[in-house]
């Protein structure tokens, strides 16, 4: 994992200063709201529905037990008990006081975290794979290129103030976990003829217009990486539409320019660009990527699993992957029991995880864009010891991927921007689901739910998504088929008229019934509805 | 009705103006009529509200209901965590809401 070093910490803790006195100076009545609002937001301070928000960036998801630990520190200190593990793989804790976020900050930096770039037109919080430094198919690690990218973003003069906000993902496998193409920019590496580079999508996202990123460059060697990027964002800066922010995100300006003039004018950007030397010394690259070396994985673990347990054998069936080092496996941690809200840990649990991540995942967690979370290297041997202890803290549902696997925002229980309350409607969802034989059953579903046209619960690209809208000041629920973020990307479609909040689970149900009775062998939910088409699922909805 | 409502500045509390003061219940709210942006604009200045607005509402049995679920759900606290609500103890409450 990646340590701070001394020009790290020194930014951070002088950040924190820096919003001490901006807060002293707000309660003494020395600046307005005005003037305020956008320095708390550049520290992730949001002033939401019930509360103050804080939102705490997990670089590329990556954390170790004692930056979890303090994430349950700040949960029980700060708020009420609990924390939300958000879709940008970041936390959020909702109900935090004006008055002590200068100390959190303060703590949070103790231990190498902070809160910049979690909000404001700049380029956020990088994302990347869960599952990288452990996948089997990766061609590198994509999290040094992520810090690499988080460097160069922090506090860059030219990228603090876009059109809007800017959202980047890196990963470095085939199997897209981390909706690369729903973003801003979206970096695969690559590895061409024994040369390390990457394809570069830029202008995907979701949203009040959703967009899949066009490829802009099919290979760009990792020693150029960081200008072609630059050249990207300058190209982004210079005309991406300021005067609108419903069309400044840099896909409309791809989508009015065209890919094709937009690639032309980042290649003459970027021969410029190459000039000014920006790409890392050779010895920084080496120094960050040597942070990421595999931890001392033993050679000798054992490659057995004892499954003599039934219960246990369909949480490993359903939530544990297969890693790179023989002896180990990737555990998933669902944050989904059945009627709980998506996303959310208390504090005990999020000591739980913290504890399992030091003893048994060599001190490393990550968190997912599927608000759940991920011990990365556990040996084999000891899955069974994790089960054990994820199951006495109500940690243990076996359901990765399946439809109780919801992605939901905070909608209108937290969330000043939403119209309509997700967690509910997940809620009903799982319950109406709750059978695990039914759920294995239906395979692997991703459903995912957004409060409102903002799309922070991925809607665009659930398999099922679903859309609250305020229907003349009800809460009433669109439905979408066949969305993807995924390698095999697409975009969902909404069936027609919405529903209310009971109507939909009815409708879901529908929906599920109609691929249980027309699938082939082996589809996945997605795969029958491409293969069937929308309107065989419209008559099953709608009748 | 009209109601003036907010939030605590040091703390982010949802408040309401009771016409001398403000509360954390919606229950003490009172009619602000044509006076609430005058009174927003005095209680912002002296820090004792952040992002004041005016909404509209109904006087119920209860006390004013503000028309929109949004103010509605402000009032009370988040319908899927009743315990953190102003009324963890009234199974009701979360009914009145929605």
């Amino acid at each position: 994992m990646y340590k701070y070093d001394q020009y790290d910490q020194a930014i951070v803790d002088a950040r924190v200063g820096e919003f001490r006195d901006q807060v002293k100076r707000r309660l003494a009545g020395e600046i307005t709201e005005d003037q305020f609002k956008p320095l708390r937001l550049m520290n992730g301070l949001y002033l939401q529905l019930h509360a103050y928000m804080l939102r705490v960036a997990i670089p590329y998801g990556t954390l170790d037990s004692r930056q979890m630990r303090m994430l349950g520190h700040i949960a029980r200190t700060y708020d009420r008990g609990y924390g939300h593990f958000t879709t940008r793989q970041n936390i959020q804790y909702n109900w935090i006081k004006l008055d002590e976020t200068p100390d959190i900050l303060a703590e949070l930096a103790t231990v190498e975290m902070h809160a910049i770039q979690t909000s404001g037109n700049c380029i956020r919080n990088i994302s990347s794979d869960q599952f990288a430094g452990a996948a089997a198919d990766e061609v590198a690690d994509p999290r040094p290129w992520a810090e690499l990218i988080r460097q160069w973003s922090t506090f860059h003069p030219e990228f603090s103030y876009l059109p809007r906000k800017f959202k980047f993902a890196v990963i470095a496998s085939d199997e897209d976990r981390a909706a690369m193409r729903l973003h801003d920019i979206g970096i695969q590496l690559v590895n061409r003829d024994g040369i390390l580079g990457a394809k570069v999508f830029v202008g995907g996202g979701m949203g009040r217009t959703p967009m899949i990123g066009p490829e802009i460059k099919d290979f760009v060697t990792a020693d150029d990486l960081m200008s072609y990027l630059e050249a990207c964002l300058r190209v982004y800066n210079r005309y991406g539409r300021r005067d609108n922010m419903y069309k400044a995100r840099i896909k409309i300006l791809i989508h009015e320019l065209g890919a094709d003039e937009y690639r032309r004018q980042v290649e003459e950007e970027f021969a410029q660009v190459k000039l000014l030397g920006i790409d890392p010394p050779a010895a920084e690259l080496a120094r960050i990527t040597a942070m990421f070396a595999d931890p001392g994985f033993d050679p000798a673990a054992s490659d057995d699993i004892d499954r003599s347990d039934p219960e246990f054998a369909i949480w490993v069936d359903q939530n544990v992957k297969a890693h790179k080092q023989t002896g180990y496996a990737i555990v998933n941690i669902s944050l989904k029991p059945v009627g709980g809200i998506p996303g959310d840990a208390s504090a005990d649990q999020i000591d739980v995880m913290a504890d399992l991540a030091q003893r048994h995942s060599l001190d490393e967690l990550r968190v997912t864009h599927a608000q759940n979370i991920v011990l990365p290297h556990v040996r084999k041997a000891d899955l069974y010891t994790v089960w054990s202890a994820l199951t006495d803290a109500g940690l243990a549902s076996a359901n990765l991927d399946l439809i109780s696997d919801i992605i939901a925002c905070p909608g209108l229980d937290y969330c000043s921007l939403a119209n309509a309350r997700s967690i509910p409607v997940a809620q009903k969802i799982a319950t109406r689901f709750a059978s695990p034989e039914r759920q294995r059953d239906l395979g692997e579903l991703k459903l995912k739910i957004s409060g409102c046209i903002n799309a922070c619960g991925h809607h665009h690209a659930g398999h099922i998504g679903i859309l609250g809208v305020d229907k003349k000041g009800v809460e009433n629920y669109q439905l979408l088929l066949g969305g993807s973020g995924a390698e095999d990307v697409s975009l969902g479609k909404i069936t027609g008229p919405g529903f209310s909040e009971d109507g939909i689970v009815d409708a879901i149900e529908r929906v599920t019934d109609k691929y249980v009775a027309v699938r082939e062998e082996g589809e996945r939910f997605l795969d029958t509805y491409r293969r069937v088409g929308m309107e065989s699922f419209k008559e099953a909805i709608y009748g | 009705m009209k109601l003036l409502t907010g939030n605590d500045l040091p703390t982010g509390d949802v408040i309401w103006w009771t016409g001398s003061r403000w509360s954390r219940h919606v229950a003490d709210a009172v009619d602000v009529r044509d006076t609430g942006e005058t009174t927003a604009a005095t209680e912002e200045a002296a820090r004792r509200v952040n992002g004041p607005y005016v909404i509209d509402a109904t006087e119920g049995p209860d006390g004013p209901r503000p028309a929109h679920i949004k103010d509605r759900v402000r009032a009370l606290g988040p319908t899927v965590r009743p315990d953190l609500t102003l009324k963890p103890d009234d199974a009701t409450a979360i009914a009145q809401v929605i």
